[in-house]
């Protein structure tokens, strides 16, 4: 199935024929003849004009001060104070360093560990450990947050988890994972791998598996071992796939996921904890602080968009492939 | 070809197979625990810190949570969201996406334009909770379906998708004197019963996990989700200073939770055969897309 799919991505095929007006006849006589196309269109137009592109619009009161009984368009205009609140206020420097020390363990960490374990998925040729391995690994990447978080909350409880309990009768050691804010990093990035290391296998594998097999056996004739050829060999050839999903990484950097920090913050790790995401929540959802949340969040996109072109653009500098 | 393989080849082999299994050992662990605690008795779990086989079995748990009205509330609840919202959400995409397969239809392309426009940029999460909010839907299970209704990217391989099947089929049947509705109903959809049902389970398993619609548009209790139901259970013995844990809800013994989560996990698990097959293509059909 997948062939098909990829091959139509690629170039559209005009292999259809419709027996009637084409380009260039009068609107009215051509909208009679689809009449029911148009008619099974509109839900799918509603939905986008009300659900994706109405928020849009809605973006707009950020640059307001949003009262609700007054509306979107009733609000009146405060320009850019609510931004100019957000970069005096203290919560910004606090919330940018918690959000990018996540965002750099996050890359430093759980992205390389991703190539390493494709790397080694790689070299096992029995494949029956193969599978059985990916199958493993893949499958936290299907639960919720929600179970991550409670498992999390069971395995590294005070007192009654197992960790706590095997780390105080092993070396005596009184660890408060979950509110000890010098943990919570820790806990995510160990949350991170977890549920996705395994999941993120599957794009640098299908990169490994077009690798040429020639050019092993030319490097085992010249005496390369294992690690050179994979120096040599393996990562030159997927190269273009870690620049890739690098620049992906990187644009979506500001986007600690949403439900996974909520989940793990408590009253004792706030101050670590807050990032971008979780404060357009709490101020915005909690307090009613829609105007000024808005505009953090539209901030956090923006510096978003920044970081994937510029990325991109760094990319193509340095002569690799980039993105677009 | 064969490999010659060197003494360090060999040695290298065994410790990646032995480390391997480890990685794939330690990933399960978490279940295992969970799965032998929520059949163990509570003065067992207290007692031995970690363990993968109960001494001694009981359904005590499971029966205490089936005999909680609020469980059994969330867990019908999110059961008949998740069904009814997966075949609404299919609906809508399959829906869009017939016409949009259609190259003679004029607004085609701008409307193909704009949907790959939302797959980008979005609103963000307080102008999509003052419009539901201006909607409403707090405090509605449609909520938690009708803003993700459509995924763009679900919509454009169906698109694709019915774009590749062969236009003899429909010539036919408008032969026939079929209308377009007719012909999605009777000869489309059945033929594309295995590209539906793939993201018939990419949309269930959505719906399934959410936490943060019902986070952001479910604020009374009575109507919590299986997900919500779960937080709550696990998390208010955690002095949580978030909001919306009721500061008087005493938590449960740990077998209560055990089972909770054993309960949220188990239809994932059922599917996930289906699950890994599907999905792993749909992903490296996204990586070729870009």
């Amino acid at each position: 199935m997948a062939a098909p799919v990829i091959d139509s991505l690629a170039g559209e095929r005009t292999r259809r024929t419709a027996p009637a007006p084409r380009n260039g006849g009068r609107f009215s006589v051509h909208f009679a003849h689809y009449k029911w196309l148009y008619l099974l269109l509109l839900p799918g137009v509603v939905y986008f004009a009300v659900f994706r592109y109405a928020p849009m619009y809605g973006v707009s009161i950020a640059f307001k001060d949003y009262v609700p009984f007054l509306g979107v368009n009733g609000s009146p205009w405060v320009g850019f104070r609510n931004f100019e609140d957000f970069f005096a206020n203290p919560d910004f420097p606090r919330l940018l360093g918690n959000t990018l020390i996540l965002a750099f363990l996050n890359l430093g960490v759980a992205f390389p560990l991703t190539i390493i374990l494709a790397l080694l998925l790689n070299e096992v040729r029995l494949s029956i450990l193969k599978r059985t391995v990916q199958t493993l690994v893949y499958i936290p990447h299907f639960l919720s947050w929600t179970i991550v978080a409670s498992l999390s909350f069971l395995l590294f409880a005070l007192d009654i988890g197992p960790l706590f309990q095997f780390l105080n009768n092993s070396m005596g050691t009184h660890i408060d994972f979950l509110s000890d804010p010098a943990w919570f990093r820790p806990l995510i990035v160990l949350q991170e791998i977890w549920k996705n290391t395994g999941w993120g296998t599957i794009i640098f594998l299908a990169a490994l598996s077009t690798v040429d097999q020639d050019q092993y056996e030319a490097a085992i004739i010249d005496g390369a071992g294992r690690f050179r050829r994979v120096w040599h060999i393996t990562l030159p050839a997927i190269r273009s796939t870690i620049i890739v999903m690098l620049i992906l990484a990187i644009g979506q950097m500001l986007n600690t996921g949403f439900e996974q920090i909520y989940l793990m913050t408590n009253a004792l790790n706030r101050e670590v904890a807050d990032v971008f995401d979780t404060y357009v929540y709490f101020v915005g959802i909690t307090q009613g602080a829609y105007s000024y949340s808005t505009a953090v969040g539209l901030f956090k996109s923006l510096v978003g968009i920044v970081l994937i072109f510029g990325t991109n653009w760094l990319a193509k500098r340095f002569n690799q492939s980039g993105l677009f | 070809m064969k490999i010659h393989n060197t003494r360090g080849g060999r040695i290298f082999d065994a410790a990646n197979y032995v480390f391997l299994s480890l990685i794939g050992l330690i990933t399960l662990l978490p279940f295992v625990y969970v799965f032998a605690g929520s059949f163990a008795t509570e003065a067992e779990i207290t007692r031995r810190a970690f363990f993968v086989w109960p001494e001694q079995f009981t359904m005590g748990s499971y029966e205490y949570i089936f005999a909680t009205p609020a469980f059994v509330r969330a867990l019908v609840t999110t059961i008949l969201v998740t069904a009814v919202g997966t075949l609404v959400q299919l609906a809508f995409t399959v829906t869009m996406a017939y016409p949009l397969a259609k190259k003679t239809l004029r607004g085609r392309n701008a409307i193909l334009s704009l949907v790959v426009f939302a797959m980008v940029f979005s609103g963000g999460m307080i102008p999509t909770f003052l419009l539901v909010k201006d909607l409403g839907l707090l405090n509605s299970y449609w909520a938690l379906i009708l803003p993700a209704a459509i995924n763009p990217f679900s919509l454009i391989i169906i698109k694709n998708f019915f774009q590749e099947l062969p236009a003899e089929l429909e010539e036919s049947a408008k032969m026939d004197g079929a209308t377009e509705i007719g012909i999605l109903w009777r000869i489309l959809l059945p033929l594309s019963k295995p590209v539906l049902a793939t993201f018939a389970l990419f949309y269930a398993v959505g719906i399934w996990n959410d936490f943060m619609s019902p986070l952001l548009y479910l604020s009374d209790n009575s109507k919590w989700t299986l997900q919500m139901y779960l937080r709550q259970v696990t998390a208010a013995s955690d002095l949580l200073g978030t909001g919306n844990v009721d500061p008087n809800y005493v938590p449960p013994e740990q077998g209560i939770k055990f089972a909770v989560i054993v309960v949220a996990t188990l239809p994932i698990l059922i599917f996930y055969p289906f699950l890994q097959k599907h999905f792993a293509k749909g992903m490296l059909i996204g990586s070729v897309k870009g």
